[in-house]
């Protein structure tokens, strides 16, 4: 039987790693070098970062081949996450975009109803949209309808290495949703992504678990590591967990005849 | 020990002498700084009266290293955590405050630091304040540049890479008014990516204008929180009306601006209560207008012309780190910029544990960047506010951050 290769598919492309990578909060030198050690294939950059002269654009530090995220952050509204959207396509960065609305500069909490009204806007637009989102079940089913190519539900606050704190209503949004669920912002460790990923998530998405590392690259590759693994451990179907005590050997039902 | 602010020009008019010495020496003969100017406009917002309260509150002497070590166990930094970390009790554990505030430091902003510069394009002034080199009894060389002038100073500026400005100008309505400086920001846009004011405080429409015309961040300085000591060192003009400073903020604000700046001129008044009062003062702006950006600075005095005995007091270099540590702990999301003010070897530093924003090629004075970036002779200048104490380019400033480890940024703004 030929193995069926497992892809990570959004908005019809297809991508075999299942990290991808924010580069924002290190140095430029060491961009290559992260998606190397992580083997990612995506890597978010902020817009307004990129909206800068010749001297030292992040843009010429992202590896040819990969795939740009851009995202929206600085925007406080959905007018003003789609017009960003469209400079990221003046300047070359590609249809993909990821909707970033902040209207809390001390949490960098998302705005969940202008995200979905700038997805549709943009997805009428052709942009293939990557809604980073609090995890609310209702406004996942209303980004669908949207025209979103994926949800991206934050685990904890951004930046802050916390970890899977929103882990139940990630779950449910990967139980009931049937675009990729691609975890972002709050992941600290591996081992938290690779829970995200046994779970169910189709991909995660780190910045400043590595970039408050104290080897980035070494802690890439960990990453890279973990996700591959809890990708694994979901595929193969996880074995059950007791809650309590051991299985019982003489089974309850065990007198039914018929 | 008091800083001796008052010298006498040779050049000042009888009349003008004269009244100069009444404001200083007769407390009667000053207006009422909380009266406001009959084109003042009054927002009636309740975060003046929780600030001076709090700042009027605190005791600092009554926190102890138990305090401060209950602070840095604490995940968030709770007002009381804030009160400790800056109370004397905190100095001793300055290393590890600073370690504290590098990883917050991180975590929001990753090990970037951005680049800036200022741009003066006039410094003539209607106010006296006694400590600043353009208060209007000063014998300076006084200029404004025109439309022509600012451009060619932007063009020299923008040519060395700078992506970033803040335009000042001293603080007269009559000579560079809103208009005026208006036209300046419509120029900068053309240069720069990003533009931002620090100019006299104005009326939320007229910040409406400003930012329509390109400007999107406001700092003010409040200089002093402690009204009694502000009312004996802004002694005449707009900038007497104490209140009305502070709310310059609030109406930048509702005037449209992304994000603000606050700060107190440490050497004034008690910098302690002075740094409390800044920080809550983005407090409680913070919980009020949550999509805003804030940013804070912490200048101490320093020489000005005709006065260069005039200094920090007892802000030496190890209370300012605290006070930035300090803040970094309980406003872990807002910008802190350090100013040219500072030693290299400080700027360096607190770059790595709290600084996000630095200014390079920095000049105070007026017309003079050709000048001092080509060493071109330039026919007329005006002179500076204070004299500064880091004087790197930005191409050495951006070598010397990328080799402390950091990664210096020239732009990460867009106007929307």
């Amino acid at each position: 039987m030929e193995k069926q290769e497992d892809c990570l598919v959004i908005g019809g492309h297809a991508f075999h790693s299942r990290f991808i990578l924010g580069s924002g909060k290190y140095s430029l030198q060491l961009i290559e070098a992260a998606v190397q050690d992580a083997g990612a294939e995506i890597v978010t950059l902020a817009v307004r970062r990129a909206n800068t002269k010749e001297q030292e654009n992040i843009l010429d530090y992202i590896p040819n081949g990969v795939t740009l995220l851009p995202n929206t952050s600085g925007a406080r509204n959905a007018d003003e996450a789609v017009r960003i959207a469209r400079l990221a396509r003046e300047l070359g960065c590609g249809d993909f975009v990821k909707i970033e609305i902040m209207r809390d500069s001390k949490y960098l909490l998302p705005d969940n109803a202008e995200t979905i009204k700038a997805t549709e806007r943009l997805a009428n637009e052709g942009f293939v949209v990557m809604p980073y989102m609090y995890p609310d079940l209702n406004v996942a089913r209303d980004l669908v309808e949207a025209g979103a190519a994926a949800v991206m539900p934050l685990a904890a606050p951004i930046g802050s290495n916390k970890g899977l704190a929103t882990k139940a209503f990630i779950q449910i949004l990967i139980d009931e949703i049937d675009l990729p669920i691609i975890v972002d912002a709050g992941i600290g460790k591996p081992s938290e992504a690779c829970e995200a990923m046994e779970m169910g998530a189709a991909a995660i998405m780190a910045n400043t678990a590595l970039a408050t590392a104290g080897n980035l690259p070494l802690m890439a590759a960990a990453f890279k590591d973990a996700i591959a693994a809890g990708r694994k451990a979901y595929l193969a179907g996880l074995g059950r967990v007791l809650t309590r005590g051991a299985a019982a050997s003489d089974p309850l039902t065990g007198f039914l005849h018929d | 020990m008091e800083n001796q602010f008052f010298v006498d020009s040779e050049k000042l008019s009888e009349r003008a002498l004269a009244k100069k010495h009444q404001l200083e020496q007769d407390p009667t003969s000053r207006k009422d700084p909380m009266e406001y100017f009959p084109d003042m406009e009054q927002i009636h917002s309740p975060v003046r009266e929780k600030v001076i309260a709090a700042m009027e509150a605190y005791d600092y002497d009554s926190y102890t290293a138990v305090d401060v070590r209950r602070a840095l166990n604490h995940e968030t930094c709770t007002v009381e955590d804030f009160k400790a970390l800056l109370s004397p009790a905190a100095l001793p554990f300055l290393e590890e405050m600073a370690a504290r505030a590098r990883l917050e430091t991180s975590r929001h902003f990753g090990n970037t630091v951005y680049l800036f510069t200022p741009l003066y394009i006039a410094n003539y002034c209607e106010n006296y304040c006694v400590y600043c080199g353009f208060n209007c009894y000063n014998d300076i060389k006084r200029l404004q540049l025109d439309a022509g002038q600012i451009e060619h100073e932007m063009k020299v500026i923008a040519a060395s890479g700078m992506e970033e400005i803040l335009l000042l100008t001293g603080e007269s309505k009559t000579k560079s008014n809103v208009s005026y400086i208006g036209e300046a920001c419509k120029l900068a846009r053309k240069y720069f990516k990003n533009v931002g004011l620090e100019i006299y405080p104005v009326n939320t429409e007229d910040y409406r204008y400003l930012h329509e015309c390109g400007a999107d961040y406001v700092t003010v300085f409040q200089e002093t929180y402690d009204l009694k000591k502000y009312e004996t060192l802004h002694l005449l003009g707009h900038k007497r009306v104490w209140p009305y400073r502070f709310e310059a903020q609030e109406r930048a604000l509702r005037g449209g601006m992304r994000g603000v700046g606050f700060s107190a001129l440490l050497g004034l008044s008690d910098f302690r209560r002075d740094a409390l009062a800044t920080a809550l003062h983005v407090y409680y702006l913070q919980r009020k207008y949550p999509q805003a950006e804030f940013s804070l600075s912490c200048p101490r005095l320093r020489p000005i012309i005709n006065n260069d005995k005039i200094n920090p007091l007892d802000v030496g270099e190890r209370q300012l780190c605290q006070i930035l540590c300090a803040y970094r702990i309980f406003l872990p999301f807002a910008g802190i910029t350090v100013s040219s003010r500072e030693s290299a070897a400080f700027r360096n530093g607190i770059a790595k544990i709290c600084a996000t924003k630095i200014s390079a090629g920095v000049s105070t004075g007026i017309g003079d960047h050709e000048e001092k970036y080509t060493g071109k002779d330039e026919e007329r200048t005006g002179d500076e506010q204070f004299e500064i104490c880091d004087t790197r380019s930005l191409e050495a400033m951006y070598a010397d951050m990328a080799a402390e480890g950091l990664q210096p940024v020239l732009n990460d703004y867009l106007y929307v």
